[in-house]
């Protein structure tokens, strides 16, 4: 799926020319291929195919984590404010003209402190369900930074900067360059070790607080250690993509409806398919037409029909 | 002579939320092997006294002791070893399988990235052996009967290893042949394990089928506690519920009904 993502494209390259690509690197000897098709590989199809496997894998672990530590099977990897608060940061370093590189850090840092000030405000408001207040206030900052973006884009020079924004809050891999991967791979690969380390406590999680702790959990810890893994991912997708919605709402869904919930096959599957997923969506993307589909439109038309016929035809009960 | 520490000690305990303090200065011990039956109406603060001991909520006031030893500042791990809850409405709502959240009640016996080892397999699968619910096990929790649930909860306390056993209203909406399997499972299990067990029940017969003491709570307070025949009467029913009963009893005294007077006449 990889090699056909990468020799997929307009500049086409057959499996020969892949078989030889890999022969000369593993063997160190000089490339028989012309040098556009090496930079091709190297510089736009290797990082690009890298990236939408990372993203969707750090997205689709986010949200199955999520899933389980919320109870709640429609609960996506932006429910605590990541995906508003990374969109806000992004739109103001597109507003301010910054370059990609801080455009890319501005998000990042929007989506921390989006998830941040969420917390901040659950654990400052006590004596009620953790949990609920921790997603009521994950709804409202959400809807507060949603404005302040609103703000920005009403503001925003209507020829070089809304569409810009626009672009980039529909989703695209587009812009990914080598030295994206150097930021987003570490991430994606760091958030996953805590999850899957956890993962026992994490199904332990799912039932809620109060029953977690007298089976012997610190959930507080547990929830701390999990929202941060999860956040990290996310951060770094959305840094590195823009936003893409529905793979971390539907592709743990999918994966639950496949091998139940129990995390120790949750996660694995997860990655697998949010990987999967979006490296096929992000191929059509960039292959469908003459110019570039935005891939936040096409994981949710695609996603849409997927998830629809699963909960009608599906054998496991989703959730009851 | 040694006279041991009772199992569990509530000393001047008062419980509640708050700015909302539920019950006052309540005392009682339960013996290791003893089940005691808590009585109580309707928003009496039973599950809330349970939670407090279980150290879900902090208590108001007042010290809880385990053989002799003060429970404040244990840790969750320490509690789940010592504590086994079931609660009402448990087991959450993802469709794990009943063996696999009977396998939950190990939780406190491994280390945080541990996964189950063979003895934790061994202990939920004799757990489940011992509940009578084999054929359960591989059966999705999310669709087993609420009766069949309440069994699988009780497995999975049991899994816990644990020294007292707190059960919140544990026959509540079952048919009544499962609740003389769960009501007979408990009594058992206190017997043959030496398990204290602190049940909960809104039927006052109950406490003749499966408890060595009841407790009887009334405006916050312990209005009674004593041997079932001395404390489920129809002077304290009627100040527990304010209905009017007769306690009437059958096969030799051996048990005891209960019967509205209003049925009677």
């Amino acid at each position: 799926m990889v090699a056909a993502a990468i020799a997929l494209g307009p500049y086409p390259l057959s499996a020969r020319d892949l078989l030889a690509f890999l022969m000369a690197k593993a063997t160190g000897a000089a490339s028989l291929l012309p040098p556009p098709a090496e930079t091709v590989i190297l510089q736009i199809r290797l990082p690009r195919v890298l990236a939408a496997t990372a993203v969707g894998a750090g997205l689709a672990a986010s949200g199955a984590a999520y899933q389980s530590l919320f109870r709640n099977p429609l609960v996506s990897p932006d429910i605590l404010g990541v995906s508003a608060g990374a969109a806000f940061g992004a739109v103001v370093g597109i507003f301010l003209s910054l370059p990609v590189l801080a455009i890319e850090a501005a998000s990042f840092a929007g989506g921390l402190a989006a998830v941040i000030i969420v917390y901040g405000i659950a654990v400052a408001i006590q004596g009620r369900d953790a949990v609920l207040v921790l997603v009521l206030a994950g709804v409202v900052i959400g809807a507060l930074f949603g404005a302040g973006v609103g703000l920005l884009k009403y503001l925003a020079d209507p020829y070089n900067q809304l569409p810009a924004i626009t672009f980039w809050l529909l989703g695209s891999l587009a812009a990914i360059n080598p030295r994206d991967l150097t930021s987003l791979l570490p991430a994606v690969a760091i958030g996953l070790v805590p999850l899957a380390l956890l993962r026992w406590r994490i199904d332990v999680m799912t039932l809620g607080d109060e029953e977690a702790t007298a089976l012997g959990l610190d959930t507080r810890m547990l929830r701390i250690v999990v929202i941060a893994a999860a956040t990290l991912m996310t951060s770094a997708a959305v840094a590195a993509s823009g936003i893409i919605g529905w793979v971390g709402l539907v592709v743990p869904h999918l994966a639950r409806l496949t091998v139940g919930p129990s995390f120790t096959r949750l996660l694995p599957i997860s990655v697998l398919f949010g990987a999967c997923y979006l490296l096929a969506v992000d191929t059509v993307a960039r292959t469908l037409g003459t110019v570039e589909l935005p891939l936040g439109v096409l994981t949710a038309a695609l996603g849409t029909p997927v998830f629809l016929w699963l909960l009608a035809f599906g054998r496991r009960p989703a959730w009851s | 002579m040694v006279v041991s520490a009772p199992r569990l000690t509530v000393e001047d305990l008062s419980y509640g939320y708050p700015g909302h303090v539920v019950g006052h200065r309540i005392s009682f011990t339960v013996g290791a092997g003893e089940v005691l039956c808590v009585l109580g109406r309707n928003g009496e603060g039973k599950s809330t006294l349970f939670k407090t001991i279980l150290g879900l909520l902090p208590p108001r006031a007042g010290t809880l002791r385990v053989d002799g030893e003060p429970t404040v500042g244990w840790n969750p791990r320490r509690r789940a070893l010592t504590f086994g809850y079931v609660p009402q409405n448990g087991g959450g709502t993802f469709p794990f399988t009943v063996a696999e959240l009977v396998l939950m009640g190990r939780t406190a016996h491994r280390g945080p990235f541990a996964a189950p080892s063979a003895a934790d397999r061994a202990a939920a699968d004799e757990a489940i052996a011992t509940l009578g619910i084999g054929h359960l096990a591989a059966r999705e929790w999310v669709r087993v009967s609420g009766g069949e649930r309440q069994l699988a909860l009780v497995a999975r306390a049991l899994a816990q290893e644990p020294r007292i056993l707190v059960l919140d209203e544990p026959t509540a909406s079952l048919d009544f042949g499962n609740q003389v399997r769960v009501l007979d499972a408990v009594r058992s299990l206190a017997q043959t394990r030496a398990l204290s067990v602190l049940l909960s029940t809104h039927h006052p017969e109950q406490a003749f089928a499966c408890a060595d003491r009841v407790a009887v709570l009334a405006g916050g307070e312990l209005l009674r506690i004593g041997a079932p025949a001395e404390v489920v009467t129809a002077e304290t029913l009627r100040a527990c519920y304010s209905v009017e009963v007769a306690v009437l009893p059958v096969a030799d005294d051996r048990y005891r009904v209960c019967v509205p007077r209003s049925y009677l006449s």
